[in-house]
């Protein structure tokens, strides 16, 4: 019967996706109708197909892992993608030929800077985020995934909105706003998809049958409020026509640019950290084989973590129109973050406490291992460059951009790798991984294509910051504009180098899992043996 | 007194209370006698069901057996 209410819903949105073609006032407006009228006339006939025919029956008794092959799956390719894009545009700052007349307003630096960042935060880290939730919510609650086929509905409602919203940006479907660009008709879609995967999520710890909720549900449950909420706030728009993509927000001047800062500082708290430390406190414990060094620790990190982190954001808006109370405050709770930053560090760190040995013999622990200490790196910087004083030699320059990829390389991007060498022999059910030698190129690959990235960017940022606030004994500026980029050449090519260095160690994982589901022993004698139910 | 001033006396104030007395709750709470045993047990969850979904009654977690 619901089939029949689907097949009228897919079809009336078919039809009204062609009006929006043929009405389109923009060219990104266009193209997204075309793809949503194909989406919506391929859901239709899958539909169509399926109404009246036999169900199989729900499966219970066993996880729900189909929708996590597919995220895991989806955070490798995204992952490649993100990093080839960033490669090249690292590339094209060096050297401006690469952006080819041809592609002018199409590839250039400008269309594909917001592909690049859109693509490895929320495509390869929002589907790392999906995959490894819905993988630990599943395994510490002891309860499969509650709502049946809507985990399926999130997986491919988030693929949908990441090529709306990367085809947007080249197309300059972009409402300016950074790391949330995607323009109104796509930030309600995600809304829609986001709060599925919070109804996912939370149905299945209440359907738990652990008496407690595990530390990193905690952390995933957080991650999901408060990005719903970020989300919400900071792309209240009034579409200026249903017909095209052109929306102006609700807030004016100034608290526009404190509430995108909200937004934005809080994408890196709670997207990028508190999400992300979910996945360590499960899978740091698993690998390692022993529990989370302490658990009171990990209780005071969270709500440490999730109260100082709410309030840092002002400091991207030092020295503008943002009263100084409000900088000054996002600079004091910046600064007191490093407590809880380094309290999380310690926790996952010790938890190797007497088996320190294992390093030596596990290269997926050292990656996780030394994506907690790149963290633990990044998360001292952070509050270093939020002082108001530092902020004035390091704001807008390279710094920002070093600081950046140490925390979204070392730290988002080598816990994920681990997590991805952990999950798929366990999700394909193999002995092990195909070949642990290649996980160590990976590991040093990705270090060696990190450091080099992170060291040229501070010595060009800082570089940079003091030729622009050079003057002369009659206090004119000694350098031009032009002179600090020319200065910065070299700088620019070792960086690109460095991320050369981190895409090939990324290809050789993507090699590497390929293999172990294709070659490496399958696990048999575990699965044909009958369990007896606990 | 207009909005501003309102939510500003009322954050500087009540809500400012509001939060530090729940922070410090949760430390307290998280010290209290009997808690280390209690955690021990919470912190080795990964360890168990890693295969299939605990068997039984759904929604029945073991404090109200």
């Amino acid at each position: 019967m619901s089939n029949y209410l689907k097949l009228i819903v897919l079809g009336v949105l078919t039809i009204f996706f062609m009006i929006a073609a043929n009405f389109a006032r923009d060219l990104a407006y266009q193209v997204h109708a075309v793809i949503l009228m194909l989406v919506t006339a391929g859901l239709f006939l899958f539909t169509l197909r399926q109404t009246d025919e036999p169900q199989p029956a729900p499966i219970t008794g066993e996880y729900f892992d189909s929708v996590i092959r597919a995220g895991v799956i989806a955070t490798a390719f995204w992952g490649v993608v993100g990093f080839l894009a960033g490669t090249f545009i690292a590339f094209q700052l060096a050297f401006p030929v690469l952006n080819f007349d041809w592609s002018e307003g199409l590839a250039n630096f400008g269309r594909l800077r917001p592909l690049h960042t859109s693509a490895v935060i929320f495509a390869f880290g929002g589907n790392a985020l999906l995959c490894t939730s819905f993988y630990v919510v599943q395994r510490t609650s002891a309860a499969r995934l509650w709502g049946g086929n809507l985990a399926w509905f999130v997986f491919w409602g988030y693929q949908l909105f990441i090529v709306l919203a990367a085809t947007g940006y080249l197309l300059g479907g972009t409402q300016s706003k950074e790391y949330a660009e995607p323009e109104w008709y796509i930030d309600l879609w995600l809304t829609i998809v986001w709060v599925a995967y919070l109804a996912v999520f939370l149905g299945t710890v209440i359907n738990r049958k652990e008496r407690h909720i595990y530390v990193a549900n905690w952390f995933f449950l957080a991650f999901i409020v408060t990005v719903a909420m970020l989300h919400v706030v900071n792309n209240l728009t009034i579409p200026v026509s249903i017909w095209g993509s052109k929306s102006v927000i609700v807030w004016p001047g100034v608290q526009d640019a404190m509430v995108q800062w909200w937004y934005g500082h809080n994408a890196v708290g709670f997207f990028l950290t508190a999400g992300f430390l979910g996945m360590m406190y499960y899978f740091i414990p698993k690998q390692a084989d022993r529990p989370v060094f302490s658990y009171k620790l990990s209780i005071i990190h969270f709500w440490a973590l999730i109260f100082i982190y709410i309030w840092a954001g002002p400091h991207h808006l030092h020295y503008t129109a943002l009263p100084d109370w409000a900088s000054t405050l996002g600079m004091v709770f910046s600064v007191v973050l490093w407590m809880p930053s380094w309290g999380g560090m310690i926790n996952g760190l010790m938890t190797l406490s007497g088996a320190w040995d294992k390093l030596r013999t596990d290269p997926v622990l050292r990656m996780l291992v030394i994506s907690v200490g790149f963290y633990g790196m990044s998360t001292f910087e952070g509050p270093m460059m939020s002082i108001r004083a530092v902020n004035s030699l390091s704001h807008y320059t390279d710094w920002t951009i070093g600081h950046v990829h140490s925390g979204a390389l070392g730290w988002n991007g080598m816990i994920t790798f681990g997590c991805l060498y952990y999950l798929v022999p366990v999700l394909w059910k193999r002995e092990r991984l195909y070949s642990l030698g290649l996980v160590s190129w990976h590991f040093w690959l990705a270090t060696i294509g990190i450091v080099l990235y992170a060291a040229s960017m501070w010595v060009t940022g800082i570089m940079e910051g003091l030729m622009w606030r050079e003057v002369d004994a009659n206090g004119f500026l000694v350098w031009s504009f032009a002179d600090t980029v020319g200065a910065k050449l070299p700088m620019y090519v070792m960086r690109g180098l460095g991320g050369v260095l981190y895409l090939t160690g990324s290809l050789i994982m993507c090699y590497n899992l390929i293999m172990t589901v294709r070659r490496a022993p399958a696990k048999e004698a575990s699965l044909s043996v009958a369990v007896p139910a606990e | 007194m207009e909005t501003y001033s309102l939510l500003r006396q009322f954050a500087d104030s009540w809500m400012l209370l509001f939060l530090f007395t729940f922070f410090f709750g949760v430390v307290v709470w998280a010290f209290r006698p009997g808690a280390s045993k209690l955690y021990e047990d919470t912190a080795n969850i990964p360890f168990r069901h890693a295969d299939k979904p605990a068997a039984g009654e759904a929604s029945q977690p073991e404090a109200q057996k």
